[in-house]
């Protein structure tokens, strides 16, 4: 209950007006200098030339995508536990930015991999797993725009927005499974701890600008569902133009107590 | 303890994004009866439903004295709601068998048992013996109605919540279910109806359900109320 | 001791009589079992009009039809698992009764698989003669259905849960359930496809395939139960 005090929407809402413009400003600076890093200071690939820049949209895109269903399975558990509305607004938010991730970096994949391997889409095993998130945000968003109350539709999203985080780690799995089957040969071998500082930094950069762009489009999500939210609910009390609630007064009679 | 007793204090709740109670409290005692009045879309399907546990209380406390304290309110209660929970590709003995089976009996505060512990008696004594074997989907309106109200008399429960519970029922029907209701109160039972219709019971109280200001219109009072509804917290 | 002892009887009964219920529903309403087995071959028929009908290609295909073929069977008819019993206010009746909810769901989801599933398990090996599988891949295939359409019942009784309330929610439903099904169908194909080559192990897919089902069988109706439980209003 301490949570209702300490989030209402008034509060939310005067804390995003605040804090929003800060967020914008420095994920401005923050991408023009991991841009600047990526296409002048990064070296060129050997192999791949220029198009290695790709990297620096693709990976945090793809970490993004990932960042974005955990949060919405940590607003889902806010609101089937502490059933707060704000965290309704939260997971209902999320997911359209974290398709768009997920798309981004489905869609660089497609543009990196056609100079690479002469094809717009390999199963790749991360490329799969990305495809498979991106039918599940689809699905989540398509369930929030199918229920008509808002307030009803949340906590079933909960439910399966938690399924879903209890299964990415199995299906992860069993697409790298897969895919080891059927293609020995993986093509994303050049990262994991070899790689090179100079390319590190910028992708840190890169993935630090793209955090900033989520949380400012995150907040002002929430902040339009809000807005979106009162709509709803001085409409539902246009129609209820009759007094809304009712109150119980006992005629009293044989057996039955006068309430109070 | 040869009594029960039913308290219900401030319940307030709230559905479709509107509050429909707010601040309904009453007691009831064993043998007697409520009867829920008030005009159309005043929440009186709304107050059964919560007292069922079907929808939850935002504010509010249901107990039942004298009964099972680790049970809550719902689960010692008859729910007879507008749908009869019938399924037309079973017989009707099956229908109402499954039921007996399923639902876990909790006896009357004297101890005594469901009015009609056989199924065969409970479909002859609702007047539709005949059917027994039939696929329930054959039945009319009416007799699955009945259908549906013997469960009431063949699982034991203290509370009866009904909600129109004479819809559909024919002036000889109506007259079998109140004898039903008289007799359950007799057995220190208690039954809770939303009707606009006069159920001539003795023993029985009425509670008018009555439209009062909501939220809405900068009532202060309400909208810091901590336990302020879903849309309360959008308006605010 | 006494009372534990009544209570473990006391759910034996009435589990057996949700459980004797469910069953005569799934095999009276709708065409029952047939329905799904006919939605099978219809599916397995139609891949050989889309690939050819090379039966080496077949053969080597057709463990993987087969579980598509029971995957899209098995998503049919999930969408009337509870949202018969909500139209009907029977739903109403089962969440208040103060049964064990999760328990009532796996209860529906076991028979509802013994009337639906277990004729697919049942049929696949007369249709995996139309793929021309060996005799060890068909009892692969079998196998692996048999382990593996139980966590699709009971992955799809989430989406079954969450979508309950929705009046057009069946294609909803396979979209959000067919990604928690992946792993099942990777696993499945793999073990049954592995089982007559020698190069690829049979034993880890299918024991993976286990666990996923052992995983569902708790997951499903924790999950399922937590949708439903505020359905009613």
């Amino acid at each position: 209950m301490t949570l209702y005090d300490l989030a209402n929407p008034t509060f939310f809402l005067k804390l995003v007006r605040r804090v929003l413009p800060w967020l914008i400003g420095a994920c401005v600076l923050v991408s023009a200098i991991g841009l600047y890093m990526a296409f002048f200071s990064a070296p060129e690939d050997y192999q791949q030339g220029n198009t290695v820049r790709i990297m620096f949209v693709h990976v945090p895109s793809a970490w993004l995508a990932l960042f974005c269903y955990g949060m919405m399975s940590v607003s889902s558990i806010g609101s089937l536990v502490w059933k707060h509305p704000l965290a309704d607004v939260s997971a209902k938010a999320a997911a359209p930015i974290g398709a768009t991730f997920t798309f981004l970096a489905l869609f660089t994949g497609a543009v990196w991999g056609k100079p690479m391997w002469g094809t717009w889409w390999v199963w790749d095993a991360r490329l799969t797993s990305m495809l498979v998130l991106f039918i599940m945000y689809l699905g989540i968003i398509a369930l929030w725009k199918t229920f008509d109350d808002p307030a009803k539709a949340a906590p079933k999203i909960a439910v399966l927005t938690l399924v879903g985080s209890l299964n990415l780690p199995i299906i992860k799995f069993s697409v790298d499974w897969w895919n080891t089957l059927h293609q020995p040969a993986s093509v994303f071998r050049t990262d994991g701890p070899s790689i090179a500082t100079s390319i590190l930094v910028p992708l840190l950069v890169m993935a630090l600008a793209f955090t900033l762009l989520f949380v400012a489009m995150h907040l002002s999500a929430m902040r339009n569902e809000i807005f979106r939210r009162r709509i709803r609910s001085m409409r539902v009390r246009v129609a209820a133009k009759a007094p809304a609630a009712a109150a119980g007064r006992v005629v009293g009679a044989a057996g039955v107590a006068g309430g109070n | 303890m040869t009594s029960q007793k039913m308290i219900c204090q401030g319940l307030s709740c709230e559905r479709g994004g509107r509050r429909v109670l707010s601040d309904v409290s009453f007691e009831l005692d064993g043998g007697a009866a409520l009867l829920i009045k008030g005009p159309n879309g005043v929440g009186k399907s709304s107050l059964l439903r919560t007292l069922a546990g079907l929808v939850s209380a935002s504010a509010g406390t249901i107990a039942l004295e004298g009964g099972r304290e680790d049970c809550r309110l719902g689960e010692q209660s008859h729910y007879f709601g507008h749908l009869d929970a019938l399924k037309p590709a079973l017989s009707t003995i099956e229908n109402l068998r499954f039921w007996q089976e399923f639902y876990e009996p909790h006896s009357l505060p004297n101890g005594t048992g469901a009015i009609f512990p056989d199924l065969e008696a409970a479909l002859e004594a609702v007047g539709i013996g005949h059917t027994t074997d039939l696929p329930s989907g054959y039945l009319s309106a009416g007799q699955r109605r009945r259908l549906s109200f013997a469960r009431l008399l063949s699982v034991p429960r203290p509370v009866w919540l009904l909600d129109e519970p004479t819809s559909a029922l024919d002036a000889a029907s109506e007259e079998r279910m109140l004898g039903f209701m008289e007799q359950h109160m007799q057995m220190g039972g208690m039954v809770i109806a939303a009707t606009h219709l006069p159920l001539s019971l003795a023993n029985v109280g009425e509670l008018n359900l009555s439209a009062v200001q909501g939220p809405a219109g900068g009532s202060d009072a309400t909208a810091e109320d901590t336990q302020a509804g879903m849309d309360d917290w959008f308006y605010d | 001791m006494t009372g534990s002892m009544t209570n473990t009887r006391d759910a034996a009964h009435w589990a057996r009589a949700l459980f004797i219920r469910e069953f005569r529903l799934g095999v009276r309403v709708g065409g029952g079992a047939l329905i799904g087995v006919l939605f099978f071959l219809a599916v397995v028929t139609v891949f050989p009009f889309g690939v050819g009908p090379d039966m080496k290609m077949l053969a080597r295909i057709g463990a993987a039809v087969l579980w598509i073929g029971a995957l899209l069977a098995t998503l049919l008819g999930l969408d009337r698992l509870f949202q018969a019993d909500r139209e009907d206010g029977s739903l109403d009746l089962l969440v208040m009764s103060g049964r064990s909810l999760e328990l009532v769901v796996l209860i529906k989801c076991a028979a509802h698989w013994c009337a639906t599933g277990l004729p697919l398990v049942l049929a696949a090996p007369v249709l995996s003669l139309f793929m021309n599988l060996e005799p060890v891949a068909m009892g692969a295939v079998t196998l692996t259905l048999l382990v593996g359409t139980p966590a699709l019942t009971l992955f799809g009784a989430v989406g079954a849960g969450v979508t309950v309330a929705l009046r057009r929610g069946g294609v909803l439903l396979s979209i959000l359930v067919i990604p928690l099904c992946i792993p099942v169908l990777i696993f499945g194909v793999s073990a049954s496809t592995a089982a007559v080559s020698d190069f690829a192990p049979f034993k880890a897919p299918l024991l993976f395939l286990c666990a996923i089902s052992v995983l569902a069988v708790v997951v499903g109706p924790v999950a399922a139960a937590a949708a439903l439980r505020n359905a009613g209003d």
